[in-house]
């Protein structure tokens, strides 16, 4: 029987970096051979606050990219938005402190095995996993056109070295301090069309990814998505973090975003039920 | 040579770390960080009659040193279970203790006779920490007659010699009378405690934060309450074995525990936040306990009740 997260494991990494960009950090920790096991799409789960921490439970950040670094060992790199009491300490770490962190965990952007085109749609610094997903498109050939939005230009994420790894890049700023005024799903349905996109892939906040759903079930695109909901452990055991998901069996039932998710097939998301359990439900009654 | 082993009513145990029921799923997740044979046992989570969705999210909310959780006892119910769970459990060589949770009495009753020819069991814990449908959504474990009502009907339906352990939730005026009425209905052994009731608001909606609103409270936060109910119980009825948990993180946590009268401990929260908590806590107990002086672990249970002037 395959293990559930069969890749993970848990290390205590290293900082090697953290730099500001815009509202963000970001951060890279040597964390070994796990660099290697890690796809676009999965997370690391992050222990915070040392070692009397009040904060009992760890944050879950998407991994913008891995490298191998041979001898000198892997490099893990995410980008930490501080809003919070755990991933405003976790910014806070310099260049040498250890981290006790837990990765790849959940599943992972589904790779085409054809060259097609692709549109990658991140929100805020959901943007950072979509760069790591664009490379490995490229290298099978598809053609990868990006859109980023977020409330304000300082919540961009867009590093040079990633731009560059796009065809092309649209940016939309709420405020309109950065592109063009207004939301991704304002300017997604030019590009699905002018580009003849075959395959929508998103990260960011569920009201965004659920906006790009309509837009793709419109077009009858396919649609991959990394959803997100509190979670406590990150590993499956906690029950927290669920949704409502149809299988393939036509069958509704409340799955784990860190096991089932976080990347899912976004027609497979019960949208509608927003935090709720749907009539029908597997279990409900 | 330093002995780790515990009973709990007629059952054996290598160790006396345990995970918590509701904190280990069925331990696959788990297995994928150490061995489950190396666990004193794992107690599943809490399983019903029939497949549970759960209640709606947001299900949880992190709390100072803990965190409230209302999951609503999501699970596959008890066949699936039993064709599932626990012959993997087996082939893991796992020594497996069964939680299970009622609506009625006639469910613990049902869920009893589905549990008692069942090989490779070692013992069953019986959560009574659950809203009793035919009497106004009350829990069980909170009044004397409804909680001797569900363990009386486990025992009259597991025959045989599965010993039962009665979970009681700390939120009664006196832990002691409710402990007290499950033994005299048939329980062998008490898990002390079940989470506490909280609530969190969030300040920017101004609503409660979880779907269920009310939550479990679980972590360190809720250590000393353990602590208090394990002394108060075990001084009460030093005879009957406890399965101490709440809030243990720590090797000198577990000790705590054991010193007010706990055989075992289970191991929580404390898995959300390393999935190797109850292997780190089992060295850190052994090497306190050794440190202390004692031969065994059986030597310590209770030692904090002992007389004054004692050493």
């Amino acid at each position: 029987m395959m293990g559930i997260n069969s890749n993970a494991k848990q290390v205590i990494a290293e900082i090697v970096s953290n730099k500001k960009v815009g509202a963000y950090h970001h951060m890279v920790f040597a964390v070994g051979d796990i660099a290697n096991a890690a796809k676009p799409g999965n997370f690391v789960a992050i222990s915070v606050g040392g070692e009397s921490s009040q904060l009992v439970l760890r944050r879950a950040f998407a991994i913008y990219r891995t490298f191998d670094r041979g001898a000198s060992g892997g490099l893990l790199e995410i980008v930490v938005a501080p809003h919070g009491a755990g991933s405003t300490w976790l910014a806070n770490q310099q260049p040498g402190v250890k981290i006790d962190l837990i990765a790849p965990l959940g599943t992972a952007f589904g790779i085409p095995t054809e060259p097609v085109r692709a549109l990658l749609v991140g929100g805020g610094y959901g943007s950072a996993p979509l760069f790591g997903l664009s490379d490995v498109l490229k290298n099978r050939g598809c053609r990868v056109d990006m859109v980023i939005g977020a409330s304000t230009a300082m919540k961009i994420y867009a590093p040079l070295d990633g731009k560059r790894s796009v065809s092309s890049l649209t940016i939309t700023t709420e405020d309109g301090s950065t592109g063009k005024t207004g939301k991704v799903t304002d300017v997604l349905r030019e590009i699905i069309t002018s580009n003849e996109i075959d395959i929508v892939y998103s990260c960011g906040p569920m009201g965004m990814l659920e906006a790009i759903n309509n837009i793709t079930e419109e077009f009858n695109l396919v649609h991959q998505c990394s959803i997100e909901e509190s979670m406590a452990c990150g590993i499956g055991v906690c029950m927290t973090c669920v949704l409502p998901i149809k299988g393939e069996d036509g069958q509704i039932r409340m799955l784990r975003s860190c096991i089932d998710g976080p990347v899912v097939a976004g027609e497979s998301v019960i949208w509608s039920a927003k935090r709720t359990i749907p009539e029908g439900t597997w279990g409900a009654h | 040579m330093f002995n780790f082993q515990t009973t709990l009513g007629q059952a054996e145990f290598e160790n006396p770390i345990f995970t918590a029921s509701g904190c280990a799923g069925s331990g696959k997740e788990l297995s994928q960080f150490f061995e489950l044979n190396q666990l004193g046992a794992v107690v599943t989570k809490s399983i019903m009659l029939k497949a549970r969705s759960g209640r709606a999210t947001p299900r949880m909310a992190e709390t100072p040193s803990g965190m409230l959780n209302s999951i609503g006892l999501q699970g596959p119910g008890i066949d699936l279970f039993l064709e599932n769970d626990v012959p993997w459990l087996r082939d893991q060589g796992a020594t497996i203790v069964v939680s299970i949770a009622g609506e009625s009495v006639e469910d613990y009753a049902v869920l009893a006779r589905k549990l008692r020819a069942v090989p490779g069991i070692s013992a069953l814990e019986v959560n009574i920490s659950c809203p009793n449908v035919e009497n106004r959504g009350q829990v069980f474990a909170c009044h004397p007659e409804t909680a001797r009502a569900a363990i009386e009907s486990v025992r009259r339906n597991i025959g045989g010699e599965l010993p039962i352990i009665a979970k009681l939730t700390p939120d009664v005026t006196s832990i002691v009378e409710i402990a007290k009425e499950v033994v005299a209905a048939g329980a062998d052994g008490l898990a002390l405690i079940n989470t506490v009731l909280g609530m969190v608001i969030d300040t920017n909606t101004m609503r409660p934060k979880l779907a269920g609103k009310t939550g479990g409270l679980s972590g360190p936060a809720i250590r000393p309450i353990a602590v208090r109910a394990v002394y108060q119980v075990h001084a009460a009825m030093p005879h009957v074995k406890i399965l101490g948990m709440g809030g243990i993180s720590s090797g000198q946590d577990a000790f705590e525990l054991i010193l007010a009268g706990a055989s075992a401990v289970s191991v929580g929260t404390a898995s959300f936040g390393n999935p190797m908590a109850a292997m780190k806590i089992k060295e850190e107990l052994r090497n306190e306990l050794i440190s202390h002086g004692f031969d065994s672990l059986r030597e310590a249970v209770g030692y904090a009740h002992r007389s004054e002037g004692g050493n």
